[in-house]
């Protein structure tokens, strides 16, 4: 039993998550997307980096790679997917998630600490929260603006798919607080089912003791359920 | 089979923010030019045998509905005229 940690040329934050994923006692292992998926595979994470260069768009070669429809069944069986960043963007290209992460509104890569309002706390990946914790987690992208149509958005809304929103230290969801213009501060959403998530921040950075806050342990032991 | 050019024009919804082409607007005013607003498009040239014009548009269309467009942020648009003659 082992989470595959998918790696695309240009994947670069695969070591980060095996590492963070170990640290929680988790078996975890990087999977070179040619090989595909492992058979004890138990939990997917696509992690983040820029795969095939963001050419096209962040993410669109990879989301066509083979491997992501053994991800797409394997998530609709149930197992655990988790897309951070360049998988979020992944996620949406190849439609495990709704809507798409595009550049960001200041036209700059933004890399920094950002507060994230929990918008739905059961799901694996916020079952140690309730609605409204406020969490710290560090991003870092250049495309990580989400954008939906507002008739979708109003989908995903009444559906209870908004699993994180940027806001405030305080939690109060502003555009003081909305790193890089996303629709309705949306930092992360879920797919069709609970166990299918993507999000632009990154909870392995933010696991490790020796390397800042620790916020986003809760989000990885989603892997545990 | 003839050998047909198939462009496919790939811009975004009306309404979708595009702060790369607000920042070139940008460059453009402080290089002194007047303008009142810059869009920007993706235009993808794809060279291919088919029978006719329609038989190329509509392979370039797929291209479009499954890899070139996400139908989140853009539409597009597909044309087809026999290859130039090579140089």
């Amino acid at each position: 039993m082992t989470v595959a940690v998918v790696q695309f040329g240009g994947s670069n934050c695969d070591r980060d998550a095996v590492r963070a994923l170990e640290y929680l006692d988790i078996d975890a292992e990087r999977v070179w997307h040619e090989d595909g998926l492992p058979e004890d595979t138990t939990g997917i994470v696509i992690p983040g980096g820029f795969s095939y260069g963001d050419y096209l768009r962040a993410g669109a070669m990879a989301a066509r790679s083979p491997i992501m429809d053994e991800v797409r069944d394997a998530a609709a069986d149930g197992t655990p997917v988790l897309g951070v960043c360049n998988g979020a963007q992944i996620g949406c290209e190849s439609g495990l998630t709704e809507g798409a992460f595009t550049t960001n509104k200041s036209a700059r890569f933004q890399c920094e600490h950002v507060h994230l309002r929990v918008e739905n706390a059961d799901t694996p990946w916020t079952a140690q929260f309730e609605v409204g914790d406020v969490i710290e987690i560090p991003i870092a992208h250049g495309e990580g603006r989400f954008e939906i149509t507002e008739e979708r958005y109003d989908e995903l809304v009444a559906n209870d798919r908004v699993l994180f929103r940027y806001c405030d230290a305080d939690g109060n969801v502003t555009d003081d607080a909305n790193p890089n213009g996303s629709t309705h501060n949306v930092a992360g959403v879920l797919g069709e089912r609970d166990s299918v998530a993507v999000l632009m921040p990154h909870p392995e950075r933010a696991t490790l003791p020796d390397v800042g806050g620790t916020d986003g342990e809760n989000i990885l032991t989603g892997f545990r359920a | 089979m003839t050998a047909y050019t198939a462009t496919v024009t790939v811009r975004l919804k009306h309404g979708v923010l595009d702060p790369e082409a607000e920042t070139t607007k940008q460059a453009l005013e402080r290089l002194g030019f007047e303008l009142s607003e810059l869009r920007s498009a993706d235009e993808f040239e794809i060279d291919l045998e088919a029978d006719d014009a329609a038989e190329a548009e509509q392979r370039a269309e797929s291209m479009a509905e499954r890899l070139l467009a996400n139908p989140t942020i853009h539409d597009y648009e597909v044309s087809a005229a026999p290859a130039a003659e090579s140089a």
